[in-house]
């Protein structure tokens, strides 16, 4: 950690300090030791956060504007839409935000599944990350309702019907949700207040991983401990903060694209439709970034079970430091890991694309392959490959195989010995 | 073992954190219940609906407490199609003659057993229903025949109040 001993310059600093540390914090901050092989892979942390505080600003004006009520609900975002000062603008960004959000962590998850970051002694730091994913997932859905369009209505109603599937009390348990015998009115205003609710519990969380993060620092692509502060760190500023600033440019780029130039192509027509509860519109489809658990759902021809798999998909990430038993954390020397880890991928990839199909035929064979492969991954692939694989020596500093020019050890002491 | 021995301090710690957690729950309680359907939604209980002009294999849709019920006049073939289907055949069984009391009507909600999607009329392998969203197929009783869905259209309460008129709830 940076050093406790830190003395602000000006006295009115020392006098603040002395009474409320902030300034120790902020030095902490500034200060802290980052390895220095860290990649744009990295980055995603801090376009996170900037995903998170845009959801936030982009949803408090719009809250100004909406209404929650079934019969308003609808008319008030076209009123956003239409008539509110720039309306338009913040509306596209605050729901592309949210498929922006999940493209970062996305990547932010698949990073840290491929450099082993959520092993020893970072479990708590992934935990807490797998909450925020969860809730994360909770806030997008209860927003996508409220606009009150037909795949609003009718997502609610298919997925706060998982809930039908618990034995006995499955049925009270929905018309809780409800507050009624259908989606409708309570359902609506109960979601609006979680949807603004949720954001601020996922900034106390982000606090708490960035928090648990300072505890043992950073995970690096060569997956070693490293000393702090030493030769093999930068302090976070200036170092790791411009490189934070240049990959949230490059996001940002990628952001306004889809708001200015496809601000829909990530949404469903149907939902400019007003909800009605008497048709169902035919192909009903969350959004993308749920649609590989759409499709483990699916896959499953039973109604509890199918809610059970889904589900245990989810939380099988929370266990995943365990289930992994190789010592080795990052795929750079884990030969074997680093390929289930792309045919993981891909098969994801592969799930949330017969998701998005209509679950018959050859779609729900893939789907169902798809779903045992997820599982097998986690449960049966990575438990016997920490026993099985025969992994590459590690390098015992970042320093070291910089040198030598490759993150491979065994390429860069070939390297070394014919440059002598 | 004279540290073993209840103490009156226990006793008091034991007796406040009881009567502070029926506290707490007396409080968490009204906290949850209002969540549940209240006195204005539960009054919206009941629907009477008139049937005078449906004819014979057609059906007619009507929203009670927010949900669409399926009012079907049935024809000869749908209710022999129905009545003479096997229970062993069914995975949920119920005759036909419990769930239609006059044969020619079918009163049902016109809700999934699934996760609740209306299903389409005249559809499907059973010449029943079928629902869009996960692909269940129901015959033309309602009943559940084939797909996700673990259970039959619920049939709700309802009565003839007159030749013409259904009441439903």
């Amino acid at each position: 950690m940076s050093n406790h001993d830190y003395r602000p310059k000006s006295k009115v600093g020392q006098w603040f300090n002395d009474r409320l540390p902030l300034l120790t914090l902020a030095n902490h901050l500034t200060d802290y030791p980052t390895p220095k092989n860290l990649n744009y892979w990295w980055t995603f942390g801090g376009i996170l956060t900037f995903c998170l505080i845009t959801q936030i600003i982009t949803g408090l004006t719009l809250a100004m504007h909406y209404i929650a009520h079934a019969d308003m609900a609808f008319e008030s975002v076209e009123h956003i839409m239409r008539d509110v000062n720039y309306g338009w603008l913040i509306r596209y960004i605050h729901a592309n935000g949210a498929s922006m959000f999940f493209l970062a962590v996305y990547i932010h998850i698949f990073r840290s599944l491929f450099y082993g970051s959520y092993k020893a002694p970072r479990e708590i730091i992934w935990i807490i990350g797998i909450i925020i994913y969860l809730l994360m997932m909770a806030a997008a859905f209860m927003g996508y309702v409220l606009p009150w369009g037909q795949m609003s209505f009718w997502g609610a109603t298919v997925i706060t019907n998982l809930f039908s599937a618990i034995p006995l009390v499955g049925e009270g348990i929905v018309t809780w949700l409800w507050g009624g015998y259908s989606v409708d009115n309570p359902t609506l205003t109960r979601f609006f207040t979680l949807h603004y609710l949720i954001p601020f519990l996922i900034l106390g969380l982000v606090v708490l991983h960035i928090w648990a993060l300072h505890v043992p620092g950073n995970n690096n692509p060569v997956g070693i401990d490293i000393k702090k502060p030493s030769k093999d760190t930068v302090p976070f500023h200036p170092y790791i903060v411009i490189k934070d600033g240049f990959a949230l440019l490059m996001f940002m780029i990628v952001f306004a694209f889809f708001v200015f130039y496809s601000p829909n192509i990530l949404g469903h027509a149907d939902n400019y439709i007003e909800a009605n509860p008497m048709v169902t519109p035919a192909h009903i489809v969350p959004e993308w970034y749920l649609l590989p658990f759409y499709a483990i759902l699916r896959s499953v021809p039973d109604k509890l079970l199918g809610v059970v798999a889904m589900l245990s998909a989810i939380l099988i990430l929370a266990v995943l430091p365990w289930l992994d038993t190789s010592k080795i954390r990052s795929a750079v020397f884990r030969p074997l890991y680093k390929q289930f880890y792309w045919i993981l991928v891909a098969d994801v990839l592969i799930l949330g694309y017969v998701g998005a199909m209509p679950a018959e035929g050859l779609y729900l064979l893939i789907a169902r392959v798809a779903t045992a492969y997820y599982f097998l991954h986690f449960l049966v692939i990575l438990p016997v490959l920490g026993f099985k694989e025969k992994t590459l020596p590690v390098p015992l500093s970042i320093t070291e195989p910089v040198l030598g020019g490759s993150p491979n050890l065994a390429t860069a002491r070939k390297k070394e010995s014919k440059i002598e | 073992m004279s540290e073993k021995k209840t103490k009156r301090r226990d006793f008091l710690f034991t007796a406040t954190t009881a009567v502070g957690a029926v506290g707490a729950a007396a409080v968490v309680w009204p906290m949850i219940d209002q969540m549940n359907p209240d006195a204005s939604v539960k009054a919206l209980a009941s629907t009477e609906v008139d049937v005078s002009a449906l004819t014979p294999g057609n059906t007619l849709t009507v929203l009670w407490r927010g949900k669409p019920v399926f009012i079907r006049r049935r024809t000869q073939e749908e209710i022999d199609e129905a009545r003479k289907v096997k229970m062993e055949d069914l995975i949920h069984p119920e005759k036909d003659e419990d769930r239609a009391k006059n044969p020619e009507w079918l009163v049902m909600l016109g809700v999934c057993t699934h996760l609740g999607c209306v299903p389409l009329n005249d559809k499907g392998d059973y010449n029943g229903w079928f629902c869009p969203c996960h692909g269940s197929h129901y015959d033309t009783s309602g009943r559940i025949r084939k797909g996700p869905a673990p259970l039959n259209m619920e049939v709700p309460k309802y009565e003839f109040v007159n030749a013409n008129t259904i009441k439903i709830g």
